[in-house]
C-alpha cells in the first residue's frame, strides 16, 4: 500500500510538471501562431495616427483615437516618399447598428483591398469563387463574354457610397447576408460583401466608404487613422523619420512596436518553460530517486534472489530503468493530456486564444519524463546493483 | 573427481567496530556427485562459504574454482552465467516473489536462458509436479504452506539443470517431518539424478543425509 502510495506520488510530480511545461508551451505556440496571422491579416505595417491616441492595441488604434485632416494622406501619396507602397486612411467610430455593438470604418475601397492581403487571399483564392473566365449567358443588352476579372476584388474595390462590406462576427450578430442591407444611423446600406474570419477586431467591423462615414459621422473630411504599406527595407532605412518630416502632429508607429510586447511575452513565457523544465527535471528526478530507492530498499530480498539466480548488474539496471521507463511514459503521456486540456481551457480565458493541441508535444513530454525517470533511477540502480548479496537476502 | 573446490579462502567483512573474520583460509573439495555438508554454529561462517562456492561474495583471498577454473577470475557477465546455469540455490529463507505464482517463480532463471515462454511453462510445471506441486502451481507464495514454498524454491533451484545444488540450512525454516520431506527430496536429487550437492546446517540430523561431512568454526573448516 505505502509502496503504490509513493509510486503515485512520484508520478503525480513527474505528471504536474510535465503538465506545466506542455500547458507553457502549447499556449505560446497557440500565442505565436496568433500573431504571426495577425500580422499576416493586417499587411500595413506603419500606422499614422493622431497625437495623442493609444497605440496599446494595434488593430483597435483607430478605433477611439483623435482625428486628422484627411489631406494627411494625400501629402503621404504625393510626396512620393520611397518605400511608400499603399497608404490606407480610415475613419472609425464605435456605434450601435440594430440594436448591436460594431465599428463603423470609412475606408477608402481601393487602397483598403490593397492593403488587406487576407480579404484578398481570402476572397480571390475562396471555394466560392468561380473558377477563371467561364462563358456567361447572353446579358438583356444582348452582350455577352467573361465576367470581369477577379470579379471578388473588384467587389471591395468599387464599394459603392451605398454599399457595405460586414466583417464575419458582425454579419452573425446583426444576421446580415450578401445581397442583404444593414441600416446604420438611419441611412440604408446593401450588404456586399461578407468579409471572411480574421480573428481581429476587423471581424467586428461594418467597413462603408469613407465619404459615407464622414458624412454619417457629421465630421467633415477628417480620418482616425492612416495605414500604411511601408517596404521593410524602407523602413530600416529611415522611412519614419521621412514620414515624420511631412507629418509632424502624428504619431507613427510600426507594426513591429506594437506587436513587440506580445512577441516578448511569449519569448519570456518560452524561456519560463525552459526554466520550468530545468526544476522539473531537477524535482521530478529526486522524487523519482526517493520512489526507487525506497523500491530498491523494499525489494532488496528480491532483488538478492534475482542476483542468485543468475541476473548480473547489467540486468538488474535494465530491470530498474524499465520499470522507471514506463512509470515515466505513464506520467509524460498523463503530463502531455493535463498540459493540453489546460491550455485548452485556460487559453481562451486567459489569453483571448484559440489553443489547439500540439501532437509534438506528446513526444517531448514521454521523452522528458523517461529522462527524468531514468536519471532518477540511476543512482538507486547503482546502489542495488552493488548491494551485497548477504545483506539482499535477509528480510526486509 | 573434483568439481568445486577452494583453496585458502578468506573472507573478511569490514565493519563499524572492526573487522570480521567469517572464513579463514578454508580448502574444500567437493567430488562430482557428492552430498557434501558442512555443520557449524550460528556465525561460523557457514553461509559466507556456500555465497563464496556460489559466485556470489567475492572472497578477500584465496580462490574458488569450478571445474579449474578461478570463479572470480571471470568477467562479471560470465560469474552470473555460472550463478544462472550451474548452480541453484536452495535458502532457508525460500527466497521466492511474493508476487509471482509458484510456476512463476520457477520460471525467474530460465528468463535469461533464452527458453522460449510456452517451453519455460511446461518445464515449470514439470519440475513442480515433480516434487509433488502440480495442483499448487498459480498459487501465490502466501498461499502455499511453508514446506511447500520450499518445494517451490527447490524447484526454482533446477530449473536450469544445474549440476550442483547449494543448500543454505534448507530446514531451518521446517518442523521436523517437513525437513525430513525435504532432506528427502535433496538425497532424492543426488541419488537419482547425481546431482552435486553442498549442504551447509547446523542440524546433525541434516547433516546425516551427506557423503561428506565437515564441520566449520570460527571461519577454520575441520
Amino acid at each position: 500500500m505505502l509502496r503504490k502510495t509513493r509510486m503515485i506520488s512520484g508520478l503525480l510530480v513527474i505528471v504536474l510538471g510535465i503538465g506545466a511545461v506542455v500547458g507553457i508551451l502549447t499556449v505560446t505556440r497557440a500565442s505565436n501562431r496568433a500573431v504571426s496571422a495577425q500580422l499576416d491579416a493586417l499587411g500595413a505595417n506603419i500606422l499614422v495616427l493622431p497625437q495623442g491616441a493609444s497605440v496599446s492595441d494595434y488593430y483597435a488604434a483607430d478605433i477611439d483615437s483623435p482625428v486628422f485632416p484627411e489631406s494627411y494622406a494625400t501629402r503621404v501619396v504625393t510626396s512620393m516618399i520611397p518605400g511608400v507602397d499603399n497608404t490606407s486612411p480610415k475613419l472609425s467610430r464605435r456605434m450601435t447598428v440594430g440594436g448591436v455593438a460594431v465599428v463603423l470604418t470609412g475606408i477608402v475601397p481601393a487602397s483598403e483591398a490593397a492593403a488587406k492581403p487576407m480579404w484578398q487571399r481570402s476572397v480571390l483564392t475562396g471555394a466560392d469563387l468561380p473558377a477563371g473566365c467561364a462563358p456567361v449567358p447572353a446579358a438583356a443588352d444582348g452582350k455577352s463574354g467573361c465576367p470581369p476579372a477577379k470579379p471578388e476584388r473588384m467587389r471591395i474595390e468599387n464599394l459603392g457610397r451605398t454599399e457595405a462590406l460586414v466583417g464575419a462576427a458582425a454579419a452573425r450578430r446583426l444576421r446580415a447576408r450578401e445581397g442583404g442591407s444593414v441600416v446604420i444611423a438611419g441611412k440604408t446600406f446593401s450588404v456586399s460583401r461578407v468579409l471572411p474570419e480574421t480573428g481581429t477586431v476587423d471581424d467586428g467591423r461594418i467597413f462603408i466608404h469613407l465619404r459615407s462615414a464622414q458624412e454619417l459621422l457629421g465630421a467633415g473630411r477628417v480620418v482616425s487613422a492612416i495605414e500604411i504599406m511601408g517596404c521593410c527595407s524602407a523602413i530600416s532605412e529611415g522611412l519614419l523619420g521621412k514620414l515624420r518630416n511631412i507629418l509632424p502632429d502624428t504619431r507613427i508607429v510600426t507594426i513591429n512596436h506594437i506587436v513587440s510586447a506580445q512577441v516578448g511575452t511569449n519569448r519570456l513565457m518560452a524561456r519560463v518553460s525552459v526554466v520550468l523544465a530545468l526544476i522539473i527535471l531537477v524535482v521530478g528526478s529526486l522524487s523519482m530517486a526517493n520512489v526507487m530507492w525506497a523500491n530498491v530498499e523494499e525489494r532488496k530480498k528480491e532483488l538478492g534472489t534475482l542476483i542468485t539466480v543468475g541476473f548480473g548488474r547489467r540486468d538488474i539496471y535494465l530491470l530498474l530503468f524499465s520499470r522507471a521507463a514506463a512509470l515515466g511514459l505513464v506520467g509524460g503521456v498523463l503530463g502531455y493530456l493535463l498540459g493540453t486540456a489546460t491550455a485548452m481551457l485556460a487559453g481562451p480565458w486567459i489569453a483571448d486564444l484559440r489553443v489547439v493541441p500540439v501532437a509534438a508535444f506528446l513526444a517531448l513530454s514521454v521523452g522528458l519524463a523517461v529522462g527524468i525517470s531514468v536519471l532518477g533511477c540511476w543512482l538507486p540502480a547503482r546502489g542495488a546493483a552493488r548491494l551485497e548479496p548477504a545483506a539482499m537476502m535477509q528480510d526486509p | 573427481m573434483i568439481l568445486l573446490e577452494t583453496a585458502g579462502l578468506t573472507k573478511v567483512y569490514g565493519r563499524a567496530h572492526g573487522e570480521v573474520r567469517a572464513l579463514d583460509g578454508v580448502s574444500l573439495a567437493v567430488g562430482q556427485g557428492s552430498f557434501t555438508v558442512v555443520t557449524g554454529g550460528s556465525g561460523s561462517g557457514k553461509t559466507t562459504l556456500l555465497l563464496a562456492l556460489g559466485g556470489l561474495i567475492r572472497p578477500t583471498e584465496g580462490q574458488v574454482r569450478h571445474n579449474g577454473r578461478d570463479l572470480y577470475g571471470l568477467p562479471e557477465r560470465e560469474l552470473a552465467g555460472y550463478r544462472n546455469r550451474s548452480v541453484g540455490f536452495v535458502l532457508q529463507t525460500f527466497n521466492l516473489v511474493p508476487y509471482l505464482t509458484a510456476a512463476e517463480n520457477v520460471m525467474i532463471p530460465m528468463l535469461l536462458n533464452g527458453h522460449r515462454p510456452g517451453g519455460r511453462r511446461r518445464k515449470a510445471d514439470a519440475l513442480l509436479d515433480r516434487l509433488g506441486m502440480a495442483d499448487r502451481r498459480d498459487f501465490l507464495p502466501r498461499e502455499l504452506s511453508v514446506g511447500q514454498q520450499q518445494r517451490v524454491a527447490i524447484a526454482r533451484a533446477l530449473a536450469n539443470d544445474p549440476g550442483i545444488i547449494l543448500a543454505d540450512e534448507p530446514t531451518g525454516s521446517l518442523d521436523r517431518a517437513l525437513a525430513a520431506d525435504i532432506l528427502g527430496v535433496l538425497s532424492e536429487l543426488h541419488r537419482k539424478d547425481g546431482r552435486t550437492i553442498v549442504m551447509v546446517t547446523h542440524s546433525n540430523e541434516a547433516a546425516a543425509c551427506g557423503d561428506r561431512r565437515h564441520r566449520l568454526a570460527g571461519g577454520v573448516l575441520s
